[in-house]
């Protein structure tokens, strides 16, 4: 069965409909368009959707693999080979600890334990109720810094164990 | 844009800098970023307004000045100052003191060996210029050397200058740059391609995000220039998705050389046309490797593939391909512009030109350097970085990242350039470079790396998927206490069997970082085998294990 048949989104310019009326696909689609629907765009496009819905799933996938004509083996594989790519739904709020070098050698171990503890969670997962992810980044760069953090984004350098949970804890108090 | 229309607005930019006399310049790089740096500049232009200085003092963002960890940093010209850890709520007092006293509360010596020592060429318009302003570039002498060489050197000249300044990849392979550049140029084919490696993927090292973030036309116009020396028509700069500020800078600089006729059609006039195109990485340390980055930039999974052919040779979609490092790139305009022997002149007989390097770990000046090399350990770790804080004791400084090694206190006098540290084990690598002192535990570093290469090894050949698996067990294993004596020759023909066997450079040099460590610090493993103890009380040795 064809993408096409499955799915009853609206028309976008490209061949295939997107997967629902969010208006998010027309991002998508615009990046399509810029690479003229080549292949070659693949990561550039599953950037824009993960850029746009904060991860990737099976509709998104189907919907670039059959706008660019790239099998869907093909965009599975390489969604799932790079480590910034995620099928899974991020939490409302992400904790990523900087796990290069300087970091490591600057306690960033005790930083993940810390947070692990206070969540119950592994790195890689997002707590039950869907309020914190935490994740582990292999070097952001910020080594001048260390152990550096990045929350929802912002990039804390020399951080500490306590105000780290400190700020994880202000997440799962507020209903911000 | 002509060279005589290019010089004019370098002239017109820079009278119009020279009205207001005073200069202050903030630190925008993600170091100081992070540390509020954008409100500080806010706060100081405000307070420059209300105080009726509009017009004598501007204030502007520039690139990462180097010294990250004491950030932000601001520096006042013509009067040579620079303060550290300002924050907004400084800006009245720092704004009062223009062309009066200095603000001696936050000053920094311009004087001192961080600076004093280093040698900038790569990184000679960071702190200097706005990296979101091509004027300032300009007028900074940026695409002279392009819009010259299109108007009066034909591509082997280039290629002819590249050769003799001895540039060598500064990827980490230090492979020579005129050698390749002649390759391309000499291969067959319509279609050629230029690639710029920006997926500075080491732990430990950010050279390349402060170069693309702080000046980014000047990667640019090394990619321009390349472009035209070997006949390439097409460029694509490979940028790391977690360096988004480098990102948004290179799109932005794009957008204005393309307004300037500097990328495109017909550059400066000539015949001669070059378009550039960003592709984000997505989080693959294999995709430093050549043959796996250009199979990310065709959109495919990032996995390796033997050579030859060389991408010389076959590279993008089958064509002659140049790839070169951001850093490589960012030397270009100035070799160009001044000569290759000029850049000959600087470095060892075999190593040429100065490095940058991201110094960190622990060191009292944590941050970005640039040094000529030859330049010694001892120099750039406790005078240029002030030495290890704390009263603690130096143990290693770890170069090249997961492909490097960790170097003893014994070579810290040794000369530094490529080929003395393949010699002692280690490598050059793009610059990364991290100080260690006595809490520091070899085997459980030289067990991170390999954590690392196990991750991050893309799995197409066994030797590395395998291999790196397996190493990192047996040092989990020792760094719990687990271990047995056999152990450590297992370990050694482990390194030896996936040095030699595997396919791409990710596992070629994956054993380094153990094989260093096994030579230089024998005693640690040993300690934790047989004594079930960790010299640098690092390690969790399990109760078990030391009962």
């Amino acid at each position: 069965m064809s993408v096409a048949q499955t799915h009853h989104g609206r028309f976008l310019g490209s061949r295939t409909p997107a997967p629902s009326g969010d208006a998010r696909w027309k991002l998508v689609a615009a990046t399509m368009r810029r690479h003229g629907y080549r292949a070659d765009a693949l990561i550039e496009v599953l950037h824009a959707v993960q850029g746009a819905f904060g991860f990737l799933d099976d509709d998104g996938l189907r919907f670039v693999a059959a706008s660019l004509r790239v099998p869907y083996s093909r965009v599975y594989g390489v969604a799932t080979f790079y480590q910034h790519f995620t099928l899974r739904p991020p939490g409302k709020h992400t904790c990523v600890v900087c796990m290069g070098t300087t970091c490591y050698i600057k306690g960033a171990q005790g930083l993940v334990e810390a947070v692990q503890d206070r969540l119950g969670v592994k790195p890689g997962q997002t707590t039950k109720d869907g309020r914190v992810s935490l994740l582990e980044a292999r070097c952001i760069g910020s080594c001048g810094l260390a152990p550096a953090v990045v929350l929802d984004g912002a990039m804390h350098g020399k951080i500490k164990a306590e105000d780290l949970v400190g700020k994880v804890e202000e997440w799962m108090k507020h209903d911000s | 844009m002509t060279l005589e229309e290019l010089q004019a607005l370098a002239e017109k930019t820079r009278a119009a800098a020279a009205v207001a006399g005073r200069v202050v310049r903030v630190c925008q790089g993600t170091g100081c970023h992070s540390a509020g740096s954008d409100t500080v500049q806010q706060a100081l232009a405000r307070e420059t307004k209300e105080r009726g200085m509009g017009e004598a003092v501007t204030v502007m963002r520039v690139g990462c000045r180097g010294l990250c960890a004491s950030g932000p940093i601001v520096s006042v010209s013509p009067d040579n100052l620079l303060y550290r850890s300002v924050e907004a709520s400084d800006a009245p007092e720092l704004a009062a003191s223009l062309g009066g006293e200095p603000l001696e509360r936050l000053r920094l010596p311009s004087d001192s060996p961080f600076f004093a020592r280093q040698k900038k060429i790569a990184l000679e318009n960071l702190g200097q210029i706005d990296p979101e302003s091509i004027e300032d570039y300009i007028a900074a002498g940026g695409y002279t050397a392009l819009l010259t060489a299109l108007a009066s050197m034909a591509p082997a000249e280039i290629i002819q200058q590249v050769s003799v300044s001895g540039l060598r990849g500064r990827g980490g392979a230090g492979y020579p740059s005129g050698l390749k550049w002649g390759t391309v140029a000499k291969a067959a084919g319509a279609e050629k391609y230029v690639v710029c490696n920006g997926d500075e993927g080491d732990p430990g090292a950010f050279m390349d995000r402060s170069v693309m973030e702080g000046d980014p036309h000047r990667v640019l116009e090394g990619m321009t220039l390349a472009a035209y020396a070997v006949g390439a028509k097409h460029g694509f700069v490979y940028v790391r998705a977690e360096y988004p500020l480098a990102v948004s800078r290179l799109r932005k600089a794009i957008r204005q050389a393309e307004q300037y006729g500097l990328l495109g059609d017909k550059i400066g006039g000539s015949d001669f046309g070059f378009k550039v195109e960003l592709r984000l990485g997505a989080g693959a340390f294999v995709c430093g490797e050549e043959t796996a980055l250009m199979a990310s930039v065709e959109g495919q999974r990032g996995t390796p593939r033997p050579r030859p052919p060389f991408p010389a040779q076959a590279g993008l979609w089958g064509c002659p391909t140049l790839i070169n490092n951001v850093e490589t790139f960012a030397n270009i305009a100035p070799i160009v512009r001044r000569g290759g022997e000029w850049y000959a002149a600087i470095g060892t007989p075999k190593s040429k030109g100065t490095k940058v390097f991201a110094l960190s770990g622990r060191v009292v000046h944590t941050g970005l350097i640039e040094v000529p090399m030859g330049i010694t350990l001892r120099e750039i770790i406790f005078e240029i970085g002030g030495g290890i804080p704390d009263g603690k004791k130096f143990k290693a400084v770890q170069t090249g990242g997961p492909s490097g090694g960790c170097v003893p206190e014994k070579f810290l006098d040794m000369p530094l350039d490529y080929d003395s540290l393949v010699s002692i084990g280690s490598i050059m690598g793009s610059g990364g470079m991290i100080v260690m002192d006595e809490t520091s535990c070899m085997v459980d570093v030289a067990r991170y790396f390999m954590d690392f290469c196990t991750g991050e090894s893309c799995g197409k050949c066994v030797p590395c998927r395998v291999g790196t698996a397996q190493m990192h067990r047996v040092l989990d294993d020792i760094t719990r206490g687990t271990a047995s004596e056999g152990d450590l020759a297992r370990l050694e023909e482990l390194c030896d069997m996936v040095r030699n066997t595997s396919l791409c450079g990710l596992g070629q040099s994956a054993p380094n970082p153990v094989i260093t460590t096994l030579r230089y610090f024998r005693d640690e493993y040993e300690a934790h085998i047989r004594d079930k103890r960790c010299p640098a009380g690092r390690c969790r040795i399990s109760q078990e294990a030391a009962a």
